[in-house]
This record gives C-alpha cells, sequence and structure tokens, in this order.
C-alpha cells in the first residue's frame, strides 16, 4: 500500500500531456506521422544552424557576381548552396556597409531565416528584443556591446511570415588572405542578425 | 541588477530546453508543410498568442496556437483534446515503472 505511487510512473508535467493529446489525437487521424516529427526536430536540433548562413555570408564575400545575386534574389542564391525556404517564404539579404548598418526584428512574432540561422534564440524571441529593436536599435545595439558612430545610419527590418532577412556584415579589415572557409568561420549567428560586427580574431593581444 | 526590459542574452541556448516543445515545434511545422494551414495562418495565430500577457514562456505561447488554429481549423476540438490528455494522465498512473506508457484501449 504504502509504496503503491513509486511502482507507477510520475505524471508528466500538463504541458507535456496537452502535446501528448495533440500529436497522439492527429496521428490517430493520419494528419501527422511520428517520424516525420522526429526527422523535422532531428534537422532542426543538429543539422541546420548559422553555419549554413556562415556559408552564404563567406561565398558573399569572396565572389563578387554571388554577392550581386545574393542581394538582387536572395531565396534563388541561398538555394545555390542548397538552402530552401522551410516555410516557402522570401528571403532578402540587407547588407551592412561603412554608412549603413542592419538590424532583423519579427515584432509579431519569432520570423527568422531558419533555413539559414537555424531557430531563433530565445532572447530573439522575447518581448524586450521585439518591441525595443525598432523603437530604440542604437540601445539595443549597445547592450549588445556594439556602438555605432552617430553619423551611422541603422535601418531595422521586420521580418514576417513571408519575407525573412539575414544581414550580409561587413568583412573585416585584415581578413583578405583567408580563403572562404576560414571567413566563414568568422561569421556569428549574431553578426548575421545584425547585434553584432564580424572581427578578426585577436592575435595574443594582452588585456 | 538588469532593467525589466532588458535583453538577456546567453551565449547558448538549447534549441528546445524540453521535449515538449520541440513536439510542439514539429507538429505545428509539419501540419503547416502538409497543407493544414499557411505559414502565414500559423504567424497571426502565434502573433494573437504573443500579445496576450507575456508571462508565458514562448513554446508556452506556441501551444497555445496551436490547440487554438487546429481547433479551428476542425482538426479536433476542445473536449476531444481535454479527455485525451487525462487519459493519458490515467496511463501514466497506471503503468509500473519501467514499461511503456501507452493508452488504455477503449473498449
Amino acid at each position: 500500500m504504502s509504496s503503491h505511487d513509486h511502482d507507477h510512473q510520475a505524471v508528466p508535467s500538463d504541458l507535456t500531456l496537452r502535446v501528448k493529446a495533440l500529436e497522439s489525437l492527429l496521428t490517430e487521424k493520419g494528419l501527422v506521422d511520428p517520424a516525420a516529427l522526429d526527422a523535422l526536430i532531428d534537422k532542426y536540433q543538429h543539422r541546420v544552424g548559422p553555419r549554413n548562413g556562415a556559408r552564404v555570408v563567406a561565398r558573399a564575400w569572396i565572389d563578387p557576381t554571388y554577392k550581386q545575386r545574393l542581394l538582387t534574389d536572395g531565396t534563388t542564391a541561398m538555394a545555390e548552396l542548397g538552402y530552401g525556404g522551410a516555410q516557402g517564404e522570401h528571403m532578402v539579404v540587407v547588407e551592412n556597409t561603412p554608412e549603413i548598418h542592419n538590424l532583423i526584428v519579427c515584432t509579431l512574432c519569432s520570423c527568422y531565416p531558419w533555413s539559414v540561422l537555424g531557430l531563433p534564440p530565445v532572447w530573439y524571441k522575447s518581448a524586450p528584443y521585439r518591441s525595443r529593436a525598432v523603437i530604440d536599435p542604437r540601445g539595443v545595439l549597445r547592450e549588445f556591446g556594439l556602438e555605432l558612430a552617430d553619423e551611422t545610419e541603422i535601418r531595422v527590418w521586420d521580418s514576417t511570415a513571408e519575407l525573412r532577412y539575414l544581414v550580409l556584415p561587413e568583412r573585416p579589415s585584415g581578413s583578405e588572405k583567408l580563403d572562404e572557409t576560414a571567413l566563414a568561420a568568422l561569421v556569428s549567428r549574431d553578426a548575421m542578425i545584425g547585434v553584432a560586427k564580424v572581427t578578426m580574431p585577436s592575435r595574443g593581444v594582452g588585456a | 541588477m538588469s532593467q525589466p526590459d532588458s535583453i538577456s542574452k546567453t551565449e547558448r541556448d538549447p534549441v528546445f530546453a524540453e521535449p515538449w516543445q520541440a513536439q510542439a515545434f514539429a507538429l505545428a511545422v509539419r501540419l503547416s508543410e502538409q497543407g493544414y494551414f499557411t505559414w502565414k495562418e500559423w504567424s497571426a495565430a502565434l502573433a494573437d498568442e504573443l500579445k496576450t500577457e507575456a508571462t508565458l514562456g514562448y513554446y508556452e505561447h506556441w501551444l497555445a496556437a496551436l490547440e487554438r488554429l487546429v481547433t479551428a481549423k476542425g482538426l479536433t476540438n476542445e473536449a476531444a483534446l481535454l479527455e485525451r490528455k487525462e487519459a493519458w494522465a490515467d496511463a501514466y498512473r497506471h503503468t509500473p515503472h519501467g514499461k511503456p506508457v501507452e493508452l488504455l484501449k477503449e473498449a
């Protein structure tokens, strides 16, 4: 009697039960296949991430004709490297220059260029980022440790279900001798969202 | 320490903090891929949920949006979801340790 509860399994959280209810009902109706769900989870947990976007950026840096295609039609240029929009959305690439800095956000929900960046970080989906990126982009960038000159124009791009943006960061000075792979290794997720710049690794400069 | 609306940044977020989040994510993507709703409809449903009190976590809003959209699309209904949730809770309570939890077959 006393050990009764211990002989059986703990009931999971309400959230887990709600998801199990949905999944089992929809599976029974033949609307979803659990194997397809597992494949999707594996894809976004392990295979799709910012390394894809970094490859796109590095290619654009070394190949001016690719860069031109990327800026003209991001969707097609990314497809050349095998990165397709997960939901049939259009990809728009916005280029940073010494005069213009681009920042991407989704003010209403969490639209994000999944195929080249994976799923968004928690802060990208948070209410403070979604509201403040538009109202006070300079302040937001400062919080990320990025101080821009007063004369730099900041352009904020609000993503939607149909239109996703990727920032093409400036190629850092001193990177002229690097090949495509080495360049891609410099490009961070944050630089492609626009909350960071791409920098050359410092060579043991003492702090 | 930080102001209430400061953006808390972490170096490495896990893609999904808990397994149910991954399942809820995949369900929405898969249903949309199969045409049960468009991604635009999904985004609108999610945006609607996110407009409400932002005390819930992101994926709790995601799940609420999913429940609302599948119900609105007639893929299932609230009563069935509630009943099934109870059935799962029951199954856990009645399954001995170490055995896979399965729904009891209804007579």
